[in-house]
């Protein structure tokens, strides 16, 4: 017995978790801020001042790279960090990695914010930073990597629990995916060529494209689901054999589904085949996760009318849901035929990235946050149900009026007169779609609004609360 | 397409680790007795500590378990 009360303090290792948290709301912020200049940008175009910095073309990766990697990112950290240590009933594994990967992904950020703006770019879509700071990625993946397998190689519970699959599939796959897609050949200190070419760097880049929406996207978010539904709903998920299932065959799966990038292109019609049938198969492993999130709330219905967190949680599984559906069938290619290259693809990348990725992560770290500051809830919980509806109402906007947008460019440019000439110019759709992307910009405003309060609730959060520990409870006899 | 010829071994080599890591989960009896383990997260819930607690804990912890 005198050996357990000599090993490490049993406090749970939460600093880094209480940045990366802290993290996520700022560059939540200032990403979907981003989002809302650039949707402005598409509206009245004379916004971007002539500035070539706040053009849009520099502008829009920089919001994808600041929602995605600082906030979805940071997001995936703090609450990866967070429930493998919980799960596994253990204190992180070199802790002073994890501090060091903090501090080297916020320079990841900091770069990326610097270098798109000046126009420095790989050109590759999800993968614009350049090759120095691909390096600095790879090094912080690695720790983090280091970190999370080796805090369940010490883990006192023999068991892994289902979140720490999703997380630990999300940091190999994301490994692989990065290090093969930035194969480049510098030519500068800024600029590379890819290894790859034509066709094939178009197969790559969407390999890629498509397993960063999988893994980074949905595959860690799952993560969160598997832990944080669980714990706000204080239930178990609703079946715990099914998450086995689930995760095991949406990793299975998702690794060929990139072509439907590239329905009608230069790639051979048989691969284009391949990627549609895989991702119509993905709606099975998809749905499967969603109807068992939703369905952990069974019995407990009550509690969605007034837990706001709740709210978040399984309206995020809700989106989850309809992307997943809408996603599968836009890879159809009769259905890509109208759907590509129109707002419509925009539409579905946000009820994916607003509805699901960003509503899961508001409401886990509505969950944590103030448990990192020694308080059983936030500084104010009805400012969280004011955010919840605010940022619903903003999301339907959006993609309602993307889907309407979409629909009908691709309506027009397919219209065809009966001497084969086409019926409108590009300009004429363009102009059609105005409205529209003013109605989209006032989502987004909607949605940053949500945000704002956020922030506001947790800066009151951190004001009226201190720091604190958790400690590590005893592992029972059963489980060690 | 020669890049299938990467990404298609890839893409296999992957889908084998992910089958030896399941075969290693099965044998390591990782999926038995499901539905306790869907519970236990429920169970686990540390007892928060401030910061100027945390010797005090400690100390106790110690007189407990000597």
């Amino acid at each position: 017995m005198a050996v357990i009360s000599k090993s490490a303090a049993p406090i749970y290792t939460d600093d880094t978790v209480r940045w990366f948290a802290l993290a996520t709301v700022v560059w939540g912020v200032v990403g979907m801020l981003v989002g809302v200049i650039i949707a402005a940008q598409l509206a009245w175009p004379q916004l971007n001042l002539g500035i070539p910095w706040l053009s849009y073309g520099r502008l829009r990766p920089l919001h994808t790279n600041a929602v995605i990697f600082a906030f979805g990112g940071c997001a995936l950290f703090a609450t990866s960090l967070h429930v493998v240590q919980r799960t596994c009933q253990t204190p992180l594994f070199m802790p002073w990695l994890a501090k060091l990967m903090f501090v080297g992904w916020q320079l990841v950020i900091v770069l990326a914010a610097v270098t798109l703006p000046m126009g420095l770019t790989q050109s590759r879509e999800y993968a614009e930073l350049i090759w120095p700071i691909d390096i600095l990625i790879a090094v912080v993946w690695v720790s983090y990597a280091v970190v999370f397998f080796g805090t369940i190689g010490i883990r006192k519970v023999r068991h892994i629990y289902v979140a720490n699959w999703f997380f630990g599939a999300f940091i190999l796959a994301v490994a692989l995916l990065h290090i093969v897609n930035n194969i480049q050949i510098p030519t500068s200190l800024t600029h590379s060529y890819s290894v790859y070419a034509g066709v094939q760097d178009a197969m790559v880049q969407w390999w890629y494209g498509h397993n960063a929406v999988g893994f980074f996207l949905t595959a860690g978010f799952l993560g969160m689901m598997y832990y944080y539904i669980p714990k706000q709903a204080e239930r178990p998920v609703y079946s715990y054999r099914l998450s086995i299932v689930h995760f095991w065959a949406l990793i299975f799966t998702y690794m060929w589904a990139g072509p439907h990038h590239l329905h009608y292109t230069a790639l051979p019609d048989w691969a284009q085949s391949i990627g549609m049938v895989f991702s119509l198969v993905l709606l099975a492993p998809s749905w499967g996760g969603m109807i068992n999130g939703i369905m952990t709330l069974s019995g407990a219905w009550h509690k969605l009318r007034d837990d706001p967190i709740l709210k978040f949680l399984i309206v995020s599984l809700s989106f989850y849901g309809m992307s997943t559906f809408e996603g599968p069938m836009m890879s159809i290619k009769t259905v890509n035929a109208l759907s590509h290259y129109t707002d419509w693809t925009v539409g579905h990348v946000h009820s994916g990235a607003l509805g699901w990725v960003g509503l899961i992560s508001m409401g886990s770290m509505y969950y944590l946050i103030p448990k990192l500051f020694g308080r059983k809830d936030m500084y104010s919980v009805r400012a969280i149900e004011l955010h919840f509806w605010v940022a619903t109402i903003g999301i339907v906007l959006y993609i309602a009026a993307m889907w309407i947008a979409g629909v009908m460019q691709g309506l027009m440019w397919r219209a065809i007169n009966p001497d084969g000439t086409l019926v409108y110019t590009f300009v004429e759709s363009v102009k059609a779609t105005y409205p529209f992307y003013v109605i989209r910009l006032l989502g987004g405003l909607l949605y940053l609004g949500g945000m704002l309060i956020m922030a506001w609730n947790t800066v009151m959060t951190i004001r009226v609360g201190k720091v604190a520990s958790a400690a590590v409870p005893p592992v029972a006899a059963a489980h060690a | 397409m020669d890049i299938l010829y990467l990404l298609i071994p890839l893409s296999t080599a992957l889908v084998l680790l992910i089958l030896g890591v399941f075969a290693w989960a099965l044998h390591r009896g990782q999926f038995e007795d499901l539905e306790r383990e869907g519970e236990r997260i429920l169970q686990d819930e540390p007892a928060l500590v401030d910061a100027d607690q945390t010797r005090a804990v400690q100390r106790t912890e110690q007189s407990t378990t000597v």
